[in-house]
């Protein structure tokens, strides 16, 4: 592991960012190539939480390897359950009720929101500003305590099961959801107050990290990463799955490509994910909150690819099948993981000062990239 | 266009190779040899526009090796999926970084996990694990008795 | 003169003696030198999953835990008393860890919160790049269980840890101790 401050033959440094380094949201180690404080290359090392997912699913059964892709994108927990549960069901054949199918989509949606909503603290601690992580984490603990009371636990939930959802939803939820709700619209007015109308959050983000529309396709970006660039890849809006199908909801586009279109983008689509939830919190139908599926459950022979949107891009989960009770190869893939890619572009020339704030609007989860 | 449509389009297209309806979209397989003037077609033609490679990975069937890619395009939404065989004695293909660069990082990756060679690669180095670990994990004749526990 | 011995009503240890005049109050230095290193820890900045977003939730404005003294996150390790390790370790992150360990100056403490970090965790079975359980890498004063624990749970490890200086009892004390006494 190369540990030392080097120079290159032009006379150049090259420095560690990581992989301790409260910026780095996770142990991420970086090697960038600087010329006084512009940066001219960057090269991530990646693997310092590389925990063998894909390996060790190939020994856990089908209602096993659930709870380890919670903890892959641990913010989007989830999301990651939901499309596992949807391609198990899908090599299954197993119809999903309609009561299970939306409170899925609504635990997703507020999953989605408290995600962003640390999002938002932490890209302000980033750049500065310590209060906002306080604000953030006010509404994201009523979060919390509504997966809690539903779920059983706070942050790895393994609520989505192949079939419908684990159990019931608890009787309180639906007026805890909306007195949220009312709160959260309260509050997200101060939000752009505090940090969106700022000026040196505006001039630290504005103009920087700027990323092309044909680029972020080559590099495979996703998530608002890709839509802050324009372009259109909101899997809930293209190929819909799940509840989706039956709600009312805009796709947030920017184009101008910079931090600034990028924080924009997940601002907007926390207003969108409230959007959804009141359209779906009132009309809870009725009915099981799990299908009738057997104990022990074996995909037939076949491969199955299941695309999903997670707060921070697509996720992708294959799975490889040769008929018996475990997978014999599982396949993530995980939206951080190209947005990384693109970093080294979306950085050259800046400042190390601009890193900060472009990480940042890229929001990587570490483990969900490394797996 | 839709999955039917596109399968015959791709059979017009590539008479010889042997293409068919998947769980969800029209998987074609390839030789190794032929991956790059097959995704060359795939990309540059107007009609089809695969200009989005949204996985690539690589299953270890235990006499070969299978990469997958799965394409897409983001101007007509329609996917496909694009299976190579490698060999397993001498596991070589070619690279696509120069048609989408996000195969970079993940042709890095399954070098590091498979042990599969990319040939014309600008940067191939082990990426996930430590750049002294001996072996490729995740294919299925791995046996480390120290790290691994079995269940 | 009637010298009243009285339970000091602060937590600060020692006895109080009345006397006219005003109070005296007798205590070991190393009973105070404890009591003030176990209210005013101030831990490193070190996640490196899922157990740091609950850490992070312990610092913010509901399970506050900068009543206790752990005011501020030191991002240098030069700076810090106490590694709480909330996390896997796998073995591309073990030398790091051991290097910080080794940069932090004496006394130092260990906490290793979360199943991943006391044993390996729910990733224990059938892994090739697991440390199983930090404590192969550095020794550990407080193991906390729970995945993730809750915030309270933390909190309830950086209190017994608090005890565990006060009486005297961390590793690097002990060792200290039983090299005073080979010492002589």
């Amino acid at each position: 592991m190369r540990n030392v401050v080097d120079t290159t033959p032009e006379g150049n440094m090259v420095l560690n960012v990581g992989p301790q380094h409260p910026s780095t949201h996770g142990v991420l180690h970086l090697f960038i190539t600087v010329n006084g404080e512009t940066i001219l290359n960057l090269d991530p090392n990646i693997g310092y939480i590389h925990r063998s997912i894909e390996k060790m699913c190939e020994s856990l059964s089908y209602r096993q390897f659930i709870y380890s892709t919670s903890r892959m994108d641990y913010l989007s927990a989830h999301m990651n359950n939901h499309g596992c549960a949807l391609t198990v069901e899908k090599g299954l054949q197993i119809e999903v009720p309609e009561r299970a199918e939306v409170i899925r989509v609504i635990i997703s949606e507020l999953t989605r929101l408290a995600s962003h909503q640390l999002w938002w603290g932490s890209l302000a601690m980033d750049l500065g500003a310590l209060s906002p992580f306080f604000y953030a984490f006010r509404e994201r603990e009523m979060i919390t305590d509504i997966m809690e009371e539903t779920c059983g636990a706070r942050l790895t939930m393994n609520y989505i099961v192949p079939g419908g959802v684990m159990a019931d939803i608890h009787p309180d939820f639906q007026r805890k959801v909306k007195e949220f709700m009312v709160q959260f619209k309260s509050k997200i007015g101060e939000y752009h107050e505090l940090v969106t109308d700022n000026v040196i959050f505006q001039n630290r983000t504005k103009g920087i990290g700027k990323l092309s529309k044909e680029d972020a396709i080559s590099y495979g970006c996703t998530g608002p990463t890709a839509r802050g660039s324009g372009l259109s890849c909101d899997i809930r809006k293209i190929y819909p799955y799940s509840a989706y199908k039956n709600i009312q909801f805009n796709e947030i586009i920017e184009t101008e490509g910079d931090s600034f279109a990028r924080y924009m983008v997940r601002m907007r689509e926390m207003e969108e994910s409230v959007h959804i939830i009141e359209q779906l919190i009132d009309n809870i139908p009725e009915g099981e909150f799990q299908a009738k599926t057997k104990a022990v459950l074996k995909l037939p022979k076949g491969e199955f690819y299941t695309r999903l949107e997670t707060a921070r891009g697509e996720l992708g989960v294959y799975i490889v099948s040769e008929g018996g009770t475990t997978p014999y190869r599982i396949k993530f893939r995980s939206p951080g993981f190209s947005n990384l890619s693109a970093l080294n572009h979306m950085v050259k020339g800046h400042k190390i000062g601009d890193l900060v704030s472009v990480m940042g609007t890229l929001d990587l989860v570490i483990p969900d990239i490394d797996r | 266009m839709e999955n039917e449509h596109l399968l015959n389009s791709l059979q017009t297209g590539f008479p010889e190779a042997a293409i068919a309806i998947g769980s969800d979209w029209p998987e074609m397989s390839i030789e190794s040899t032929q991956l790059l003037e097959v995704i060359e077609k795939l990309k540059g033609s107007d009609k089809w526009d695969f200009d989005y490679l949204f996985c690539e990975t690589c299953v270890d069937w235990k006499t070969h090796f299978t990469m997958v890619y799965h394409l897409s395009s983001t101007q007509y939404r329609h996917s496909m999926v694009l299976k190579a065989k490698v060999d397993r004695e001498i596991p070589q293909i070619e690279s696509v970084v120069k048609f989408y660069k996000t195969a970079e990082m993940l042709e890095r990756e399954v070098y590091d996990l498979f042990g599969i060679q990319f040939l014309n690669h600008p940067d191939l180095r082990r990426l996930l694990l430590t750049e002294d670990w001996v072996g490729y994990p995740l294919r299925k004749d791995y046996h480390d008795p120290i790290n691994m526990i079995k269940l | 003169m009637d010298i009243k011995v009285s339970e000091p009503s602060t937590p600060f240890p020692g006895t109080i003696h009345e006397t006219p005049g005003g109070g005296i109050l007798l205590s070991s230095l190393d009973d105070v030198i404890n009591w003030a290193r176990s209210n005013s820890l101030w831990p490193l900045v070190f996640g490196t999953s899922c157990c740091a977003i609950e850490m992070m939730s312990v610092a913010s404005a509901k399970y506050d835990f900068s009543r206790f003294g752990f005011e501020v996150f030191r991002a240098s390790p030069r700076q810090a008393d106490v590694i709480i390790i909330s996390g896997t370790i796998v073995n591309k992150m073990a030398p790091v860890l051991k290097r910080l360990f080794d940069q932090m100056p004496e006394p130092k403490y260990v906490i290793a919160m979360g199943a991943c970090a006391t044993s390996g965790g729910p990733f224990f079975y059938n892994t090739y790049s697991v440390v199983k359980g930090a404590d192969h890498v550095i020794p550990v004063d407080v193991y906390l269980a729970g995945c993730p624990p809750r915030p309270e749970a933390l909190l309830h490890a950086l209190i017994t840890l608090q005890e565990k200086i006060k009486s005297g009892l961390t590793r690097e004390q002990i060792r200290s101790k039983m090299s005073e006494e080979y010492g002589k």
